[in-house]
């Protein structure tokens, strides 16, 4: 039997879609028994939320004063501490995951999966390599627990269907006081979440400006879309950086993918490939972003953009 | 600041299409050109910036790899880092493993701050630094977009999924780097002369008695699934067309 440990990530208040999608990965181990930890400083509500998970066998709600903000020198002692007799340790391939679970892995003494995008078998999955442009079967070595990370966009959110028990634990670990939290300057937006959402509506550099951006964020709107960017165009200062899409920025998979003055590098491809449909608007038609759209538009962006969004709201 | 550390891993160039050997052994590599991890160079980029604004004395670039990691190293030492070591190895070695030699390396250098890409672009692991941090007992300042330094303290801001968080944290502590932390000088040719003067140190991998951890093991490799080639619509109309019949809108 695996007995498979879950980090949930949450806000302070609600549970993160993530949480579902390592529950689903979990799920292909076989023979599971998995049990989702909620690590915060009063994670009541959360817990419940992770409770309704389908296919979760209990709640372990971890209440600490120092677990308001995720830390991960904070959370990593805590989590070591609780996977003595699990097999598995999942948590999401999300900043929070990446930041938290190699330092678990190196407390625990293993080395970390990253990127789980299928389980092959009890110790055997696949992962992207060289942003996606192979893929390497692993297996992890018998006798010490995996630590892992899931690419969420290779699962799909497991229903809300259970209500498993909610157990509080506390933990004992040496909890250091040397990183502490100042503050987070989120992107406020009324728009759906770029990483959850069914469609994303992308631009790039060939926007050419702030300003112009939000010829994106108006299609975006027409089509109740997320809105996502190139490296290109994050660098350039047109968007903040949490609507990067690609292989160092955001990983999705939409069902409706729309890239608008994208060329296509393989960086930005990598974090939308498992996209359902892809459409491409550029005005080069060599650009890469061709070879893998499933619609493709020669045109001019200013032009084409702004006819489409008119002819959406209509 | 006295010292800072930076790690520098030798990678194949970012602008390579890396492909999959046809047996699945493996990925292509040979006669590809290589490259310091870009992740790597921001990070050497922040420390030259941190001595040049008189915060630290010495920058030190690491390389954990092959010989010809020295090629890298050299690069490092042209972009301005003081010295060099190289941990030599022909096997690759894990994240896990490559965090104790790096703690090896602390431990005789005493660093107050040890600068590491946030991943490298061939296994893109996205670990080291924070398994560093882990076994050091010191703190982590993951994907770091901006860093200030205030006597024992830094103040990093960090790329996260809903946008940036400061944190504070004590020194010495493991900054890992990410894209828009800064932008890498470029070599200059005198650069490059003076660099082949500054010395590099080379320490077999054996000689620093590391215990290597238990890795994954890679099976085999495949290319990844080939999305199949689209339509081309005309116009404005034959989009929402096609958007239509699939359903989509």
């Amino acid at each position: 039997m695996a007995r498979i440990l879950v980090i949930a990530e949450h806000d302070g208040g609600c549970l993160n879609p993530s949480t579902a999608k390592c529950v689903a990965c979990a799920l292909d181990i076989p023979n599971p028994e998995i049990h989702v930890a909620v690590f915060a400083a009063a994670g009541g509500d959360i817990a419940t939320a992770a409770a309704k998970l389908h296919g979760v066998r209990s709640v372990i709600q971890i209440d600490n004063a120092a677990n308001e903000r995720p830390l991960a020198s904070v959370l990593a002692p805590q989590v070591a501490a609780l996977a003595d007799g699990f097999t598995h340790v999942l948590g999401p391939s999300t900043t929070f995951g990446k930041d938290l679970m190699p330092r678990v892995a190196a407390l625990l003494g293993v080395n970390q999966l990253s990127d789980i995008m299928s389980v092959e078998g009890e110790r055997e999955f696949k992962r992207p390599i060289y942003a996606g442009n192979a893929i390497v079967t692993v297996e992890a070595p018998a006798d010490v627990p995996v630590v892992a990370t899931v690419r969420a966009a290779s699962y799909k959110a497991v229903d809300e269907d259970n209500s498993a028990p909610v157990e509080p634990r506390s933990v004992s670990a040496e909890l250091p006081t040397h990183t502490r939290y100042i503050s987070t300057q989120a992107g406020s937006s009324d728009r759906p979440d770029l990483q959850t959402a069914a469609k994303v509506v992308s631009g790039g550099r060939a926007l050419g400006s702030s300003d112009n951006f939000e010829l994106i964020f108006k299609l975006a709107d027409a089509m109740g879309a997320a809105v996502g960017a190139s490296r290109a165009a994050v660098d350039a200062g047109y968007v903040p950086n949490e609507l990067q899409v690609g292989q160092t920025g955001k990983i999705i998979a939409p069902e409706l993918y729309l890239a608008i003055g994208i060329s296509g590098a393989i960086q930005h491809l990598t974090g939308i490939k498992d996209a359902g449909t892809i459409v491409a608007i550029n005005k080069d038609s060599e650009a890469p972003i061709f070879e893998v759209a499933d619609v493709g538009l020669v045109g001019d962006l200013f032009n084409v953009v702004p006819e489409l969004t008119e002819a959406l709201k209509s | 600041m006295n010292k800072i550390l930076v790690g520098l891993k030798r990678v194949v160039d970012y602008n390579v299409r890396v492909r999959v050997r046809s047996d699945g052994s493996g990925v292509e590599t040979d006669g590809v050109k290589m490259s310091i991890n870009p992740f790597d160079e921001i990070a050497l980029e922040e420390a030259l910036r941190i001595r040049e604004r008189g915060e630290a004395s010495e920058v030190i670039v690491v390389s954990v790899g092959p010989t010809d990691a020295q090629q890298q190293l050299r690069t490092g030492l042209a972009m301005g880092a003081d010295r060099a070591i190289l941990v030599e190895t022909k096997e690759a070695t894990d994240p896990l493993t490559t965090a104790r030699i790096l703690l090896e390396l602390v431990n005789r250098e005493s660093p107050d701050l040890v600068i590491v890409g946030k991943q490298a672009i061939d296994q893109d692991h996205n670990q080291t630094g924070q398994m560093l941090a882990a076994i050091w007992g010191r703190p982590q300042a993951s994907f770091a977009s901006q860093v200030r330094f205030d006597g024992t303290k830094a103040t990093v801001t960090r790329e996260i999924d809903v946008g940036l968080e400061t944190i504070e944290i004590d020194l010495p502590a493991v900054i890992t780097a990410d894209l828009r932390l800064n932008e890498p000088r470029y070599v200059k040719l005198p650069d490059i002369m003076k660099a082949k003067k500054k010395p590099l140190d080379i320490l077999p991998i054996g000689d620093l008695g590391v215990t290597v951890a238990p890795a994954l093991r890679a099976r085999s490799f495949e290319p990844p699934a080939q999305r199949q080639k689209g339509i081309m619509v005309q116009d404005v109309g034959g989009l929402i067309g096609a958007l239509k019949d699939k359903g989509l809108l």
